[in-house]
């Protein structure tokens, strides 16, 4: 199965690459939509059902929905005509050696090699990873997942409240 | 690698979709088209084979051969990617139906995942996509309009469709699909509790949050599905044909089966979620677990059950399409946001409540 991986590794990165190399918005957020599927797939690859579902439904289906929505009010040919200062490749290109480097230094110092990661709990019968998040969420974490939905929700009051015009 | 495996998936791929529901879709085109002719007392198509039930292979041929027209003011690759965009996800998502119980000791469902329901809504959510780009990619007024209406209307039914099934999920205690069908099987369909465990005062109570589920369930699938009273997107009294207005062709035929496809779908997942998927009622020819044998003249009886009540609930989509009249755009926008949002809510509470009592 390395081949699937590397099939989705590679559809990952490529989107990866076009979000950036794009000149269209509505290309560049296309991209990054097949990121994101690339990305779903890896996870399900590993077993995460769950975590790869939803960053289908979650990212590839609900927010990038709405920026392509917004960007689409554009005007893209305005866009693609815009040109960036040579200074702002500049920088791009030290954050991204600045990482390469970061990562190359890790995985140099032994990485994962020598050690081996912890066993995943046993499956128990109808254990499945929904189950095993779900009773970690609302059992283990239920309180911080309780904060979690309670600034959720202000931070929705707040949107509501400051995008109406006649309250001020 | 376990070539067993794959060679089974494989088969079940051809044949539930495109030997099952690719020409369930041509029947749903001809069912619809005779249908309305029924309704509106006319005769509908009748001359190609008996009872005009060639007429699909008619269509096909048209569309396949009639001129493939690219209008120059387009944005040629996305004009060319929107409609496989609104065909492919509709087709995805059979993977995680169960269409029947067992056959020759192979399981009928292509994946039988544990996120069953969420894999559907999040494939199915990608099916924006396809109208979304076609609207921007015309570049045109009326397919603009249709494009944006889409977003909006989908993104917000999308919230009520995801939430009425969680009261579902809090009874049966599993997402996985063929785990919900089996419970069903033996104690009752969700909105039939008529034999098993659901024969019982708890079964009926539990039915009635089920109900409100189900009633916000098939109306959000209406409008995720654009159809009408929710067909807003492509309204021909206002927008000409919507997102579609500048295609022609194979590409049209795209949008026109993707819509059928998604339609088709829809009425599985109901019929899988609150109609007992492939079971019979009153428990007839049950298997005894999940994993038991199954002679295989049962399996084909679950089989052509399944497609039995996928078929009648085809009929209930097209007949209300036929009945009742457009929505007008804040009116749905309404309903979606100010009513089934907070039932949806509701239900969610009350099925805790009666869940803790009972």
């Amino acid at each position: 199965m390395t081949f699937l991986f590397y099939l989705f590794a590679a559809l990952a990165l490529f989107g990866g690459i076009g979000v950036v190399v794009c000149r269209n918005p509505v290309s560049a957020a296309f991209s990054m939509i097949v990121s994101f599927l690339g990305l779903a797939s890896l996870f399900i690859q590993l077993d995460a059902y769950l975590v790869g579902i939803l960053q289908i439904l979650v990212y590839a289906g609900a927010i990038m929905v709405l920026f392509l929505f917004i960007i689409m009010l554009l005007d893209v040919k305005e866009e693609e005509k815009r040109h960036f200062p040579y200074i702002s490749f500049a920088g791009a290109g030290a954050v991204v050696t600045a990482f390469l480097v970061l990562v190359i230094l890790v995985l140099n110092r032994g990485g994962t090699s020598g050690r081996t990661l912890p066993e995943l709990a046993a499956t128990e019968a109808g254990g499945s990873d929904v189950h095993r998040i779900g009773e970690l969420l609302f059992g283990t974490y239920w309180f911080p997942v309780q904060i979690v939905g309670v600034l959720l929700l202000a931070a929705t009051v707040g949107v509501v409240v400051l995008s109406k015009k006649e309250l001020r | 690698m376990d070539w067993h495996l794959i060679i089974a998936a494989a088969i079940k791929i051809v044949v539930f979709v495109f030997l099952v529901t690719l020409p369930l879709v041509a029947m749903s085109v001809w069912a619809e088209r005779r249908v309305s002719a029924a309704i509106q007392d006319r005769v509908g198509p009748n001359r190609v084979g008996p009872f005009g039930l060639l007429q699909a292979v008619a269509d096909g041929i048209k569309f396949l051969l009639k001129e493939d027209f690219t209008p120059a003011h387009v944005r040629k690759f996305y004009f060319w990617l929107a409609p496989a965009l609104t065909m492919v996800p509709a087709l995805l998502t059979c993977a995680v139906l169960p269409f029947g119980s067992r056959l020759f000791g192979e399981k009928m469902v292509i994946a039988d995942l544990d996120v069953g329901p969420l894999y559907v809504f999040a494939i199915a959510s990608l099916t924006v996509y396809g109208i979304v780009l076609a609207g921007w990619a015309s570049n045109s007024k009326y397919p603009f309009l249709g494009g944006v209406r889409s977003t909006s209307q989908m993104i917000s039914y999308e919230i009520s469709l995801g939430l009425s099934i969680v009261p579902l999920v809090m009874i049966y205690g599993d997402l996985n699909l063929s785990r919900i069908v089996h419970e069903q099987a033996q104690n009752g369909w969700a909105l039939l509790p008529l034999w098993g465990e659901g024969l019982s005062l708890k079964g009926f109570i539990l039915a009635i949050p089920i109900f409100i589920s189900f009633i916000i369930f098939t109306t959000s699938m209406f409008a995720e599905t654009n159809r009408l009273p929710f067909d807003l997107p492509e309204c021909e009294t206002e927008l000409v044909a919507g997102y579609h207005t500048e295609y022609s062709s194979m590409k049209f035929a795209l949008f026109f089966l993707g819509e059928y496809a998604a339609m088709i779908i829809g009425s599985g997942l109901a019929v899988t979620l609150f109609f007992g998927g492939w079971s019979l009622p009153f428990g007839w020819l049950t298997p005894a677990t999940l994993d038991a044998e199954v002679p295989w003249w049962h399996g084909m009886i679950h089989i052509g059950t399944f497609f039995a009540k996928v078929i009648a609930f085809i009929l209930f989509f097209i007949v209300v399409r036929w009945t009742l009249p457009r929505f007008r755009y804040d009116q749905l926008m309404r309903l979606g946001w100010v009513f089934f949002f907070e039932i949806a809510l509701a239900n969610v509470v009350l099925t805790a409540l009666l869940l803790w009592l009972l």
